[in-house]
C-alpha cells in the first residue's frame, strides 16, 4: 500500500484537488470553462486511443462528438426519452457509424484514411446543417434538458440542476474513459493497437488482423467521441451544426498532441490547459488564434513530444544525472 | 436536354478550376509529399490578393491575375521555408498538422485584416453567350481556356524544360537527384511556388463569379485532395480527369437532386473510391505515410 501510494502520491493528489475543485471555485463562468474542459478531454482521450496508440489519424472526430450530441438531442428533447437511456444509445449510434464507414476507409492508409475522413467529418457537417426535419438545419435545437435525475432508493434523487453536480458527473464520465482507456493500453489487445502503430506490415507479418485492430480502435474511440457530444449537448441545452465543423476536430487534435501524443496524461492536460491558455489570450482578441496557429506550427517543429514528451526528457536527464552523481560518489 | 448541357457546362466550368487547384495540390503532395492542408487558404488568399489589386489600387483585370499570382509563389515559398522544410523528414502526420496550424494562421489573418464578410471582384466579361440554348458567360468560358492554358504550360514546362525535369527526378529519386547535383532545396521551393501560384490563378478566374470570403478555402482545400487521390497522387493527367469528373458529380448531382448536399456527392464519391480502392483511382504504389 505504501509502496503503491509512493509511486502514485502524484496522481491522487490531482484526483484530491479535482474532487474539490467546485467547493474552491465558485465562480459560475470559471466553472462553466473547467467543467467544458473536462469534457472535451474525454474527446481528446478518444482521440488519442486512435492516433496516439493506433496511429490512425482521424480527422473526423469532431463529427462523431456531433453525432453524439445530435443523437442525444434529439432523443431526449423531440422524443423526450430519458437521458440516461439516450446517452449509451447515442454513443452506441456514434461507434455504429464509426464501424459503417471504418469498414471502407480503413483500408486506406496514411494521409489517404485522414483525408477520407476529413470528408467524412464534412459530410456529417452538411447533413446536420441541411436536414432541416431531423436536425433543425442551421439554427439547431433549443431547450435540450439537462441530464435527468436519477432517484436513489432511500436518499432521494441525484438530480443534475446546480453546476457542481454537472462538474462531478463529467468528471465520473472523465474517469470512466480514463479507467477503459487505462485497461486497453495495459491489454494485449492494447498492444495489438501499439503493434499497428510502430509497423502495420510487420504488424500484420506476425500474425495480428491489423484491419480489424484499426476497426475496434476507431469503433471505440468514437464510442468515446459520441459520449462526450451526449453530455455536451445536455449540458448546454443548445446545439448547431457548429459542433460538427473541423474547427472542433482540430481543437481536439491540438488538445492531443500539445498534451503528448500516445500519453494517458497528455490529452487531458492539453484539454485543461490550452483552453486557459487560450482565455489568458483574450486580451489579443482577433490575434489569438493567429498566435495559436504560430504556436501549433513551433511545437510542432520543436516539441512534437507534446508537454509530456518534454516533461519525460526532463525527469531521464534528471534521473541519469543523479545516477551519474551517485556512480562518481562510488568511485 | 438543354437542362443537361447546362448542367454539364457548368461541371466542365467547376472542373477547370479544381483542376488547376489540384494541380497544384498534386505536385506538393504528390511529389513532395508534403499533404499541405493550407492549400485552398493560399487559393483564398489569391482571391483577396487580387480583389485588392483591382479595388484599391485600381489593377486591370489580368495585370491583377498576373501579380496576384507571383506574390502567392512568394507566400508559397515562405510557406515552405518557414514551415515544411523544418519538418522535411519527419515521419508520420507531423507535416500534416504543421500545416494546420498555418491554415488556421492564413485564415485569420485574412479575417483581421479585412473582416470576415464576403466581397465580389467587379466582372471583367460580363457579357454572355447562347449556344443551341445553353446559356455560356463569358468569364465561365473563360474559366475553361484559361485552365486549359494553364495545363498545357505546366505539362511544357515539366517535360520539356531542364528546370521542370528536375521536379520530376527528386519526385523519382530524392537521393538520386541529390548526386546528380540536384539541389533539393530549390525544387521544393519551386514546386511550392508554382503550386501556390496556380492555385491563386484559379481563385482570381472564378472570383468574379462567386463571392470571396475567408472560409472559401477550407472547402477549396478538401476538394484537392478529394480530386488528387481521386487521379492518384502526383499524377498530372490524374489531376485533370479528377477534377473534371468532381466537377460533373457536384453539377449533375446539384441539378437533379439537390443543391443543399451536392458537396455531399463529391465526398461521398471519395469516400467510396477509397472503399473499392484504398491508393486513388489511378495510384499504384502504397506509401505508408
Amino acid at each position: 500500500m505504501m509502496k503503491w501510494l509512493k509511486g502514485n502520491w502524484f496522481y491522487l493528489l490531482v484526483l484530491i484537488v479535482a474532487l474539490l475543485a467546485p467547493l474552491i471555485i465558485t465562480n459560475r463562468y470559471y466553472s462553466q470553462v473547467i467543467t467544458m474542459s473536462l469534457l472535451f478531454a474525454i474527446a481528446a482521450l478518444s482521440l488519442n486511443l486512435i492516433l496516439g496508440y493506433t496511429g490512425q489519424l482521424t480527422l473526423a472526430h469532431g463529427g462523431f462528438f456531433a453525432l453524439g450530441a445530435y443523437s442525444v438531442a434529439i432523443m431526449t428533447y423531440t422524443l423526450g426519452w430519458n437521458f440516461w437511456l439516450a446517452l449509451p444509445l447515442g454513443a452506441s449510434f456514434a461507434a455504429f457509424i464509426g464501424f459503417l464507414v471504418g469498414m471502407p476507409t480503413l483500408r486506406a492508409r496514411g494521409s489517404y484514411f485522414a483525408i477520407a475522413t476529413l470528408c467524412l467529418g464534412e459530410i456529417i457537417y452538411l447533413i446536420a446543417g441541411n436536414w432541416i426535419e431531423v436536425t433543425g438545419g442551421h439554427n439547431g435545437i433549443v431547450g435540450i434538458p439537462p441530464p435527468s435525475p436519477i432517484p436513489i432508493p432511500g436518499l432521494g434523487t441525484l438530480s443534475f440542476e446546480s453546476q457542481a453536480s454537472q462538474y462531478y458527473m463529467v468528471l465520473f464520465f472523465l474517469l470512466l474513459t480514463l479507467f477503459v482507456m487505462y485497461r486497453i493500453r495495459e491489454s494485449m489487445r492494447g498492444r495489438t493497437f501499439m503493434a499497428v502503430l510502430c509497423n502495420e506490415d510487420l504488424a500484420e507479418s506476425v500474425g495480428i488482423n491489423t484491419f480489424r485492430t484499426k476497426l475496434l480502435s476507431f469503433v471505440v474511440a468514437n464510442f468515446f467521441a459520441g459520449l462526450a457530444g451526449g453530455i455536451y449537448a445536455s449540458l448546454l441545452g443548445s446545439i448547431s451544426p457548429s459542433v460538427a465543423t473541423v474547427g472542433l476536430t482540430f481543437n481536439f487534435l491540438m488538445y492531443v498532441l500539445l498534451g503528448g501524443v500516445g500519453t494517458l496524461a497528455g490529452p487531458i492536460i492539453g484539454a485543461f490547459f490550452l483552453p486557459i491558455l487560450l482565455e489568458y489570450m483574450q486580451f489579443l482578441q482577433d490575434y489569438q488564434m493567429i498566435l495559436f496557429g504560430v504556436l501549433l506550427i513551433i511545437v510542432i517543429i520543436y516539441f512534437s513530444t507534446g508537454f509530456m514528451g518534454l516533461y519525460k526528457k526532463i525527469t531521464e536527464k534528471i534521473k541519469k544525472s543523479k545516477v551519474g552523481a551517485q556512480s562518481a560518489a562510488k568511485r | 436536354m438543354e437542362l443537361f448541357l447546362q448542367q454539364v457546362f457548368n461541371g466542365v466550368m467547376l472542373g477547370s478550376t479544381y483542376a488547376i487547384v489540384a494541380l497544384g495540390l498534386t505536385l506538393v503532395f504528390g511529389i513532395l509529399h508534403v499533404p499541405n492542408f493550407a492549400h485552398g487558404h493560399m487559393y483564398m488568399l489569391g482571391a483577396y490578393v487580387c480583389f485588392f489589386l483591382i479595388t484599391i489600387f485600381g489593377f486591370a483585370y489580368w495585370p491583377a491575375v498576373a501579380l496576384a499570382a507571383i506574390l502567392l509563389a512568394v507566400a508559397g515559398v515562405v510557406l515552405e521555408v518557414l514551415v515544411f522544410k523544418p519538418l522535411r523528414n519527419d515521419p508520420g502526420f507531423n507535416p500534416l498538422i504543421a500545416a494546420l496550424g498555418a491554415l488556421i494562421i492564413l485564415e485569420n489573418a485574412v479575417v483581421v485584416l479585412w473582416g470576415p464578410e464576403g466581397h465580389r471582384i467587379p466582372n471583367p466579361y460580363p457579357g454572355i453567350i447562347d449556344v443551341f440554348g445553353i446559356t455560356m458567360s463569358v468569364q465561365r468560358l473563360l474559366v475553361i481556356g484559361m485552365a486549359a492554358v494553364m495545363i498545357i504550360l505546366l505539362q511544357l514546362f515539366i517535360k520539356k524544360t531542364t528546370l521542370g525535369s528536375t521536379i520530376e527526378a527528386v519526385a523519382q529519386n530524392k537521393e538520386g537527384a541529390t548526386l546528380v547535383g540536384i539541389n533539393v532545396n530549390f525544387v521544393s521551393a519551386m514546386t511550392f511556388a508554382i503550386s501556390t501560384a496556380l492555385a491563386a490563378v484559379a481563385a482570381c478566374l472564378v472570383a468574379p463569379i462567386f463571392m470571396i470570403s475567408p472560409s472559401m478555402g477550407a472547402l477549396v482545400g478538401m476538394k484537392a485532395f478529394v480530386i488528387v487521390i481521386l487521379g492518384g497522387l502526383g499524377s498530372i493527367p490524374g489531376a485533370i480527369a479528377g477534377g473534371m469528373i468532381l466537377g460533373l458529380i457536384e453539377a449533375l448531382g446539384g441539378g437533379y437532386f439537390s443543391a443543399a448536399y451536392k458537396d455531399v456527392f463529391g465526398f461521398g464519391a471519395l469516400v467510396l473510391i477509397l472503399a473499392i480502392r484504398p491508393t486513388g483511382l489511378f495510384g499504384k504504389e502504397i506509401k505508408g505515410r
